[in-house]
């Protein structure tokens, strides 16, 4: 006997992570067609994916490290900077792509069934790309400055998954909302930029009064930054009341946003 | 054992139209939802035992309504029905791309819906990037791709731009590479919507082909087409829809037949514009049929018109009949022979079609009356191209000469002419 199906008005579809396997193939070519893609027709194609970090690298130095003279933990100021872009370029990559995801693959949800989950989720496999390429640049930077990092470091796919947690809760629940309101387009670069400025990127979050850490905390990027200094730099303490807030926060998310998006989806077809 | 199963199905849109501002949307800003939310909240406070005053008016459209049915493995189901009446919808539906509103469906078997062709092609990406990317969203998988790929680009006759981007494509090889992908599908129940009205005549005569053949491996298919020949060549079953009901679910000619029906109720007054003072129409009828407006093709059938002649004229008044096969071209035309002078009075003409003429299939019978008249150019007195229908099947016995042959006998006429075998030598 085939796979049976039954769809039933106002019944939630119990086969839904069944599909989600069934559907992985599609999932892993929207993540290579949005790689190949990302580049076509550019000059510098791949360059520009360690350019970005390194530029932003190279500003934040002069103005927190140079300017405004911040602590750096006893760490080069370049690599305090970028140990901090790797997840901040990871998580808001992420959210920025995933957040318009569904609207730029509009014509696909309207004509072909799948769980529509996989489209956000996708952007989160694009910055792992860039992710993996920063990591290369910060090695370079490693043994420019020679400067090792402690054993730590076997901790950082925690951090990141820790990141990709609170990213896609976010993604999940702003994509579906740009779907029916299209005015979280123009909120989410603004809530990007927002976040740049409220999360330890430029700085080390040790420059916060320890009484305002454990609200700090409350940003999930907050933890996440904070844990990837802990494993590279070392020598910092981690602060992990905060931390703990930090993930357990970035898993709220994640329920909230996946629960928002099972339930916006079912009109996607309908309102997109 | 029907391998899909529609009860009581049922999609609900609202569509708001905003009072103050005079428009229908459906994707609203937040700032109208926030907006409406709080003038409302207002007027609760201000008035709060007045009833709900809202500024949104918004109109519920039912673009399904209580639509059943079952279809059996292998049957090859025709959906029709004029603009609006619920076709897309259904077929969105079936291939879970919306939820319905109401209802239940069971589907025992993988679907493959394709509502358009090309879904989810990358313009930046190449042809053969496209394949790969195109087929896993219909549903195909990696393996199944690779093994069908030669056979792919073969069909879609584009090899020599396979590493070239598709933006770059002519929209006739795009469509091609694009039907290719999908005429390679392999699912057990699959969906079309529209799409083969796309390239030029010689490509859709090949996906026809392909259509059919995938009709023949026994996969069950949905296919919805303004296209009445092509409806009636591809499917056995055919669904009639409107206003979001099924209609009528059955024989594809009787549902073709349905269609053209309904569809010629409504702007037949423009078909009889020959008013004339010289004669005029009084009806006309099928005789011989068995049931409702069926015969076999061993049957014999008479049309009938009645009409009456006004005024003198000098020459002669010739009535005509004019067959339509069910996709709108003409069958034949035939005119009564050995027509005298006609005076003024009420006239019955009967014309006989012999048994074993025409073919299976829907037909649609026009009623005319010419006047030839003497050292003038002839005129159409009256000229009612959708008077009468009939339905013609074949009853499969021996006398249709099937030797269990089950498919369909193509053309339009079904004769069965002298024959005579003789063995020469051994």
């Amino acid at each position: 006997m085939r796979a049976r199906l039954v769809i039933e008005a106002g019944k939630v579809n119990r086969q839904y992570f069944l599909d989600l396997l069934a559907f992985r193939e599609l999932f892993l070519l929207l993540a290579w067609r949005d790689i190949l893609v990302r580049y076509k027709q550019t000059i510098i194609g791949i360059a520009w994916s360690v350019l970005r970090p390194l530029l932003t690298m190279i500003v934040f130095t002069i103005v927190f490290g140079r300017l405004a003279k911040m602590p750096s933990d006893g760490a080069p100021y370049p690599i305090l900077v970028f140990a901090a872009l790797l997840p901040w370029q990871f998580f808001s990559n992420t959210v920025s792509e995933g957040g318009n995801s569904l609207i730029s693959n509009a014509s696909m949800i309207s004509k072909v069934y799948f769980p529509r989950i996989i489209i956000p989720t996708t952007a989160m496999i694009v910055s792992l790309i860039d992710f993996l390429i920063s990591i290369l640049i910060l090695s370079a930077l490693m043994v420019w400055y020679q400067f090792v990092p402690t054993w730590r470091v076997v901790f950082l796919p925690l951090f990141l998954g820790v990141a990709a947690v609170a990213a896609l809760g976010i993604t999940y629940s702003i994509s579906a909302l740009n779907v029916k309101y299209r005015d979280f387009r123009h909120v989410l670069p603004f809530i990007i930029q927002f976040g740049l400025y409220i999360s330890p990127v430029g700085f080390s979050s040790s420059v916060v009064p320890d009484k305002w850490r454990l609200i700090y905390s409350m940003n999930p990027m907050v933890g996440v930054i904070d844990g990837f200094r802990w494993a590279i730099i070392g020598n910092n303490i981690m602060y992990w009341p905060g931390f703990f807030l930090s993930v357990g926060l970035a898993a709220l998310l994640l329920a909230v946003g996946f629960g928002f998006f099972r339930r916006m989806e079912r009109e996607f077809a309908d309102v997109i | 054992m029907s391998i899909i199963k529609v009860e009581n199905l049922g999609k609900k849109y609202t569509i708001g139209h905003d009072l103050n501002a005079g428009r229908a949307y459906r994707s609203r800003s937040l700032r109208d939802t926030l907006a409406h939310k709080v003038r409302g909240l207002y007027q609760r406070v201000r008035h709060p035992l007045s009833p709900n005053t809202e500024n949104t008016e918004i109109e519920e459209f039912w673009a399904l309504k209580d639509v059943g049915f079952e279809i059996e493995p292998g049957d090859r189901v025709g959906i029709i029905g004029r603009n609006g009446a619920g076709k897309s919808t259904l077929l969105k539906i079936l291939s879970r791309i919306t939820e319905p509103t109401t209802g239940r469906i069971e589907i025992s078997g993988r679907v493959a819906s394709l509502l358009e062709v090309g879904t989810g092609f990358h313009p930046e990406l190449t042809g053969r990037e496209n394949i790969y990317l195109n087929g896993a969203i219909l549903g195909m998988t990696r393996a199944e791709i690779k093994a069908k790929f030669d056979e792919i680009v073969d069909f879609s006759e584009i090899e020599k731009f396979l590493d070239t981007p598709v933006k770059r494509f002519s929209s006739g090889m795009y469509v091609r590479l694009a039907f290719a992908v999908a005429a390679h599908l392999e699912p057990e129940i699959l969906v079309v919507d529209e799409v083969l009205a796309v390239g030029d005549a010689q490509f859709q005569k090949k996906c026809l082909g392909k259509m059919e053949e995938v009709g023949k491996e026994g996969r069950t298919v949905l296919f919805v087409s303004h296209n009445m020949a092509m409806i009636s060549n591809l499917c056995q079953r055919g669904m009639m829809l409107n206003e979001g009901k099924l209609e009528f679910h059955g024989r594809v000619s009787d549902a073709v037949m349905k269609y053209y029906q309904a569809t010629n109720h409504r702007d037949g007054d423009h078909e009889r514009e020959f008013k004339s003072d010289t004669a005029e129409l009084l009806g006309a009828e099928l005789l011989g049929l068995s049931n409702l407006s069926d015969i076999t093709i061993h049957d014999e059938l008479t049309v009938r018109m009645r009409y009456r002649i006004k005024k003198q004229i000098d020459g002669k008044c010739v009535p005509n009949f004019h067959f339509f096969t069910s996709d709108g071209s003409y069958a034949f035309v035939d005119s009564a022979k050995d027509v005298s002078s006609s005076p003024p009075g009420e006239y019955c003409a009967d014309c006989r079609i012999p048994p074993r003429f025409l073919n299976e299939g829907a037909y649609f019978v026009g009623v005319a009356l010419t006047t030839f008249p003497e050292g003038g150019s002839l005129e159409v007195e009256f000229f009612d191209r959708n008077a009468l229908s009939f339905n013609v099947v074949d009853p499969m016995d021996e006398r249709s000469n099937r030797y269990g042959y089950a498919g369909p006998v193509p053309g339009v006429v079904r004769p069965q002419f002298d024959w005579s075998i003789v063995e020469e030598s051994k």
